[in-house]
């Protein structure tokens, strides 16, 4: 390995470890978004009927609907904190590629807030009725969709960060973008309930991913600058 | 006239389409104008403004 | 090197700002002219279509706005490309000037292809593939805008919205695939097909001279827009005093 390829690989552990720590100590970033993540499932029942067939027919819609609402919700707290405290402005000026060290940070963020989710997922399916077996197939696709919109998501969430009201504007922003997550998600997880292969849902998640993961840092660290001007 | 305005039927959905069309034509004509007028009274303005006090620094 | 002189002189904003208003009168008339003519061969002159009857004109204000909704995307996001690669703001200021020109049309596009879903579908919306993409696209431009307006700074607001836009149009594409899978797998073959195999000189001529209608229409718009757009981002300019004695 040569020396830059080590010093990109432990500037990015760095600001990897250091987003994981500080999670550690702020630990309701983590779980509010998983809590609400629940208790948007739990509205469906209630809003609609307790009925086992007709809980089973939503069950994939309830949950994507879910994981994406929740998502952006914790994007929130992605850079927000790091602008406000200046370590966004020294990581642009660190001499690091900012892309690389905001792919690191984006990684971290979907270990915090995406794969909660994940981990979530066979309690939701199980609370609205999906059969057993399609639980494994619902939980790689949360997987590889939490990580699109986790990728997605940062950029809005850049785009977003020289703004005042930021919220809304960020929902407005990366909701149509996030759309054909949903989609594929939802289907492959329709397919595997009904007991067809979803091969085909998942792998399209996977190329999306592949793509997210290598274009969005390049964007996002665009808009870092240009919100950091 | 009268069997052309019913457009076999379809006369309620044809032309209310049409009519649509027309209004978005329209507002897209007076809201560009409007843009224009305003930037350019702007911009007048400001000329007026930077000949009156010359001694401000040009840009 | 001399062909790009051309490109150098559009980044001048004065001399932008004489070649749009120059423009504009060969861009407004024929526009107006082509887009009545289309209109009144649409209504008139083409025969009505065997399957839908007289509710297939509708066509002749539908197609054109949804070419016109995607093209003027397309024409955006080159724009904020441009000015965010060579970092010209002229070029931010076209793509300010075309989002709600576009936005604006597709609105019309969506609400022609309701009107039109009414008597073919039987219902006023219905989630077929091209009405909701075009719905995604409606979404995409309100994004575009609202961070554009959401920064005091117009420097700012035009690269922020421009790299939106740019990505935006790198999604476009998997949008529609998305979409257009989502929608063949939850129904049938669609009524409402705007390309039809084979469409007789009397139907597709008015279209054709509609669609140009259209689109200069767009470029007269953006004109006028884009003349705006370079006002506003010229406040202390001195060609500016040369407008106010001219």
């Amino acid at each position: 390995m040569s020396t830059l390829g080590t010093g990109l690989g432990r500037a990015a552990w760095l600001v990897f470890e250091r987003d994981v720590r500080l999670a550690f100590r702020r630990w309701e970033q983590v779980t509010h978004p998983v809590v609400f993540f629940v208790m948007i499932a739990t509205l469906f029942p209630l809003a609609l009927s307790p009925e086992t067939s007709l809980l089973r027919d939503i069950a994939p819609g309830v949950v994507w609907v879910a994981a994406l609402l929740s998502s952006l919700l914790a994007l929130e707290t992605l850079l927000r904190a790091d602008l406000e405290d200046g370590t966004l402005e020294q990581l642009t000026l660190s001499g690091q590629p900012l892309g690389w060290l905001l792919f690191a940070k984006t990684l971290a963020h979907w270990v915090l807030s995406g794969l909660p989710l994940v981990l979530a997922a066979p309690l939701v399916a199980t609370a609205l009725a999906a059969p057993g077996d399609a639980v494994g197939v619902l939980m790689l696709a949360l997987f590889l969709g939490t990580g699109v919109l986790s990728f997605i998501g940062a950029v809005g969430a850049a785009l977003t960060l020289g703004t005042r009201r930021g919220s809304v504007l960020l929902s407005l922003l990366v909701l149509p973008l996030a759309m054909p997550v949903l989609i594929f998600g939802a289907r492959a997880t329709d397919l595997a309930m009904r007991g067809e292969p979803a091969g085909g849902a998942l792998m399209l998640l996977g190329a999306m991913l592949a793509l997210s993961v290598t274009l969005a840092p390049i964007a996002a660290s665009t808009a870092v600058r240009i919100s950091l001007e | 006239m009268e069997h052309f305005l019913a457009m076999g039927g379809y006369g309620r959905f044809v032309w209310p389409s049409y009519a649509l069309a027309l209004a978005v034509f329209a507002w897209n004509i007076v809201a560009a104008r409007r843009s224009f007028t305003s930037a350019r009274e702007r911009a007048l303005r400001t000329a007026a403004a930077n000949r009156a006090a010359p001694t401000e620094p040009k840009t | 090197m001399a062909t790009w002189t051309w490109f150098h002189k559009l980044a001048s904003p004065p001399y932008l700002y004489r070649t749009a208003g120059r423009l504009l009168p060969w861009l407004a008339i024929p526009a107006i002219v082509l887009t009545l003519a289309g209109a009144y061969g649409g209504l008139v002159r083409a025969p009505a279509d065997y399957q839908q009857g007289e509710a297939f004109r509708i066509i002749y204000v539908h197609a054109p706005s949804a070419w016109l909704s995607l093209m003027a995307y397309t024409v955006m996001a080159a724009a904020a490309a441009v000015g965010l690669i060579w970092r010209m703001k002229l070029a931010h200021a076209l793509a300010a000037a075309t989002a709600p020109i576009g936005a604006s049309f597709t609105l019309l596009c969506l609400a022609t292809g309701s009107l039109w879903g009414r008597p073919m579908w039987g219902t006023w919306w219905v989630w077929d593939a091209r009405l909701t993409s075009q719905l995604i696209l409606f979404f995409l431009y309100l994004g575009y805008m609202a961070l554009h307006s959401a920064y005091d700074d117009t420097q700012r607001a035009d690269r922020a919205a421009g790299l939106l836009a740019v990505v935006g149009i790198v999604n476009v594409p998997i949008i529609h695939f998305s979409v257009y899978w989502w929608n063949t797998l939850h129904q049938g073959s669609t009524v409402l097909r705007a390309d039809g195999p084979a469409m007789p000189p009397s139907m597709l001529v008015p279209l054709l001279v509609s669609f140009a209608g259209y689109t200069l229409g767009y470029a007269a718009l953006a004109c006028v827009r884009l003349r705006a757009e370079v006002l506003g981002r010229e406040r202390n300019a001195s060609w500016l005093q040369e407008l106010g004695r001219g």
